[in-house]
């Protein structure tokens, strides 16, 4: 505790002088880059100078009675209770500025619900905590996990310019193209919001959500999930990198063909220590939110790999609950996320590290040969 | 069993005896009140565990896991167990005094409903001690989070509920029993004073909706023990039902604790305005159209799941309607204080603040009534800046002008001003530095319920946990004025304000045990 307290009183210290460094007074919505994120843009402040000038009046004539009607002044008071005429007065007017309100309103949201006639469809789905991309008809989807490092998170290094908005894989689209939204979720509801876009939809396990965009200006732009979904919540970022539609396209099939490479791996002869390389990688993206850094897990939620006599046990046992996960429990079926080379060497790596030291592994083409199985 | 010796028997029961078995409303609203106040201090503590974690970027205090159960504490524990369990205290003490009746109308049901209250806050308090810690999906506990994946002592969570929701449904009855029952001869409905008017259309939205969230929560039971998948959609059913049920409960709810505010504040205007209540047909009315149409906005709150577009329509244009009757209440206090002649003492400060403060609290509630706009406000910072705009400078607002305006009656002393003003101060100046700033991160693109935020949202902040700070150690103070005026203090006379009025200002201070035994006069 005493090093905690510390250290926090250490980043209170630095926060306080680098504060005009990173001064970052941002107080309103973001216009966007897109037609939808200015009608809404516009729409809020429109409505916002309207709430303000109602405030100023109402405010207005209430100040002005505090200063003016008070015992301490000799104000006598009157005994006026009703005036039948303000009354409606005060009922009407309002009801009529809300139609001017409604009015802009609705004709957004038409806009916003018209997903009609893309140009590109891409899945979008939530898990806990990271997004997976699939880009419809081109058989390519990948995961995009947050990049920034627990040492940040933690305040043991220094904090990156784009700190919890920063990913491995960015969702990349082409401008100038509608591209629509098909949202989803693997295990609870998640949100998908990139601010610039004005694209906030829930991803919904079970049901498929629609939304869109049409980004005229490359860039790159980030957002974050928006709804509770667990431990992690806060660590599962979006960053959409929108390019020239030429470069998209080069990048899809550069994408595509590496896909293939990584698919060949699976036949690749593989050696106990070059899975356990490897499936440290995926354990840090993949296992370590919930089993942690050193496989400790937080019991009875989230089970310890450390010393796990169930799963060292039985080696069929562990592939099963790694490829068709446990239901019921925060534990994914990892069976069609990961690769078949991923899939063996997170296995081989968590039975030879973490404390652990079975000296067995399970190579790529056994886990393919074990999915087969069970079809 | 009517012997003699208990109709001769006037005074309180001696000892512990007293407060278990009592049935005396002034005695079961003062539990009520006290109970409030140690769960306002819980919550209040565990929402300085939040904003110490967010004091700066990363993690240095709690792990995001029970950051989580931080948040869904602090809200539960805010909601059910202090504001919800306040009010009723007030009306348990109030309404008998204010309608003129002897005692409310169920007087061991009274001593019921309060007692279930500790068992349930203390079973729901121990889940912080279980193996996997407490509820950690939100105040709102969205399943599949919350069942599927919920932690073990969801079920307890859920029994918790249960019990508080039959404490809640108990007073309700209790209060609706007691108002149309018990009113002194001459006493018609529209004579009735607001904050009576204003309890008894609240129980009616309770009785309407408690059973409401007690079925969502047994639906949740039967889905994490039982085998049914009301909102697992493997199974058939749809995550999106868990919304539409808790909402159609969650909306009435958060005009349950706002309308009798609504109530306290029309008492406390006029008396210090010293003139009467301008509209008062006009204020009943609204109260009603804003309960009816609280029934027909629930899914205000769920713009981003994918409803159609028609339902988004409904339901922003049926919210924004919202917006005219809440006006017309605002105007009317307005036009009370207006050509009045006004004195500020704390519970008048603390009413003006409610009017300023929930009127921006009601801007920002008109704006996320834009389904549109929403799509950029929702689940940001900007909602957490709008509810509690209404809740602490409205309902907490509220309760502490209530109690300032009516505790001269309860302890038969004067407080000290010089120290409520304080108080009040403090508690203004603090709350508005906690949650102003909270619009600006919900603008500026934060997400709430998180334990870590990005650089850019530094600064805001910082400066509302500061403001947080200040908010939570003032009201400590408060705890201090009211023990003092307990304790003693100037002593009050029956009517301690000049322009207040109603029958509770016609018995002594502090009331008797039993008052009304025969009914007043109304004139």
């Amino acid at each position: 505790m005493g090093v905690q307290v510390r250290q926090a009183m250490a980043g209170l210290a630095i926060s306080l002088l680098s504060a005009p460094a990173m001064a970052d007074w941002t107080m309103n919505m973001t216009p966007g880059v897109t037609a939808v994120s200015n009608e809404i843009f516009n729409l809020h402040m429109t409505i916002l100078w309207i709430c303000v000038v109602i405030g100023v009046i109402v405010f207005a004539v209430m100040f002005w009675s505090i200063f003016a009607h008070r015992k301490s002044r000799g104000a006598k008071p009157a005994n006026f209770h009703e005036n039948t005429t303000v009354e409606i007065l005060w009922t009407v007017v309002p009801i009529l500025i809300l139609v001017g309100m409604a009015i802009p309103a609705t004709s957004t949201l038409v806009k916003m619900y018209d997903t009609e006639a893309s140009d590109l469809d891409i899945m979008i789905t939530g898990y806990q905590w990271r997004w997976r991309y699939d880009y419809i008809g081109e058989d390519y989807g990948f995961f995009s996990s947050m990049s920034t490092s627990w040492d940040e998170i933690y305040n043991r290094t220094e904090k990156g310019e784009n700190y919890l908005l920063e990913v491995d894989n960015p969702l990349v689209i082409p401008a100038g193209k509608k591209v629509r939204f098909l949202m989803t979720a693997n295990d609870v509801i998640h949100s998908w919001w990139v601010p610039a876009f004005a694209v906030k939809k829930d991803t919904i396990p079970g049901f498929i959500n629609e939304a869109w965009t049409r980004v005229d200006k490359p860039g790159i732009y980030r957002g974050q999930c928006a709804e509770l979904c667990g431990k992690d919540h806060a660590f599962m970022p979006i960053v959409v990198k929108v390019v020239p539609p030429d470069e998209y396209n080069d990048w899809l099939e550069a994408q595509k063909e590496a896909a293939a490479r990584e698919r060949e791996l699976t036949s690749k002869d593989w050696s106990l220590a070059e899975l356990v390389e490897r499936g440290q990688r995926v354990y840090a993206a993949q296992c370590v939110a919930c089993h942690g850094a050193e496989g400790r897990g937080n019991p009875p939620i989230f089970p310890a790999l450390r010393g796990n006599e169930r799963m060292l046990g039985d080696l069929q046992w562990h592939l099963g609950v790694l490829v068709n996960g446990v239901r019921g429990t925060a534990m994914q079926a990892y069976g069609d996320q990961l690769s078949e080379v991923d899939l063996a060497a997170v296995v081989t790596f968590t039975r030879n590290a973490l404390g652990n030291n079975q000296g067995d592994m399970v190579t790529p083409l056994e886990v393919r040969d074990f999915k087969n199985a069970q079809q | 069993m009517g012997s003699h010796a208990q109709d001769h028997h006037h005074g309180p029961a001696k000892g512990i005896s007293r407060w278990l078995f009592t049935t005396n409303h002034k005695d079961i609203g003062s539990m009520y009140l006290i109970f409030s106040f140690a769960m306002f201090l819980i919550g209040g503590a565990m929402a300085m565990v939040i904003r110490a974690e967010l004091f700066q970027p990363g993690l240095q205090i709690v792990e995001p896991n029970f950051f989580n159960q931080m948040t869904t504490m602090h809200g539960l524990i805010m909601v059910f167990g202090a504001v919800m369990p306040a009010f009723v205290g007030l009306a348990n003490w109030m309404l008998p005094l204010m309608v003129g009746a002897p005692d409310m109308a169920l007087p061991r049901m009274n001593n019921w409903s309060f007692w279930l209250l500790p068992a349930a806050f203390l079973m729901l308090l121990s889940t912080l001690f279980m193996p996997g810690g407490a509820p950690n999906f939100g105040w709102t506990f969205y399943a599949p989070l919350s069942t599927t994946y919920g932690p073990p002592s969801t079920t307890f969570f859920i029994f918790a509920v249960h019990i508080m929701g039959v404490s809640s449904i108990m007073g309700a009855i209790n209060v609706i029993a007691t108002i149309l029952n018990m009113r002194a001869p001459g006493m018609t409905l529209m004579k009735m004073p607001l904050f009576v008017w204003t309890w008894l259309i609240t129980a009616f939205l309770l009785i309407a909706v408690m059973p409401v969230l007690a079925g969502v929560v047994t639906m949740m039971l039967m889905d994490i023990h039982f085998g049914t998948s009301f909102f697992d959609a493997a199974g058939g059913g749809d995550p999106v039902l868990f919304q539409h049920i808790f909402w159609f409960f969650g909306h009435p709810e958060v005009y349950i604790m706002i309308l009798p505010a609504f109530g306290v504040v029309s008492q406390i205007i006029p008396a210090f305005a010293r003139k009467p209540l301008f509209g008062y047909a006009s204020m009943v009315y609204a109260v009603g159209a804003i309960a009816i149409l609280s029934f027909l906005v629930w899914a205000h709150h769920m713009f981003t799941v994918g409803i159609p577009l028609f339902g988004q329509l409904f339901f922003m244009y049926a919210t924004m309607l919202i917006a005219v009757p809440t006006g017309v209440k605002v105007f009317n206090w307005v036009a009370t204080m207006f050509r009045g002649s006004m004195t500020f003492e704390a519970p008048m400060l603390f009413s003006v603040a409610f009017v300023i403060l929930f009127t921006i609290g009601g801007f920002s509630g008109l704006m996320l009534a834009i389904a549109p706009a929403d799509f950029q406000y929702h689940d940001t910072y900007f909602v957490v800046a709008h509810f509690h705009y209404v809740l602490v400078p409205g309902a907490i607002f509220g309760i502490y002008a209530a109690v300032y305006y009516w505790l001269p009656k309860w302890t038969g002393h004067m407080y000290d001003e010089v120290l409520a003003k304080t108080h009040f101060w403090m508690s203004f100046v603090g709350m508005n530095l906690a949650f102003f700033p909270m619009h600006f991160l919900g603008l500026a693109g934060m997400p709430r319920r998180i334990p870590d935020y990005a650089l850019q949202f530094s600064n805001f902040n910082m400066i509302s946990s500061i403001g947080a700070f200040m908010f939570g150690l003032t009201q400590l103070l408060f705890l201090f004025i009211v023990v003092k005026c307990a304790l003693g203090g100037p002593k009050a006379p029956a009517k301690p304000w000049e322009g207040a009025e109603g029958l509770e200002w016609e018995v002594d201070s502090p009331a008797p045990y039993h008052t009304f035994s025969t009914p007043p006069e109304i004139k």
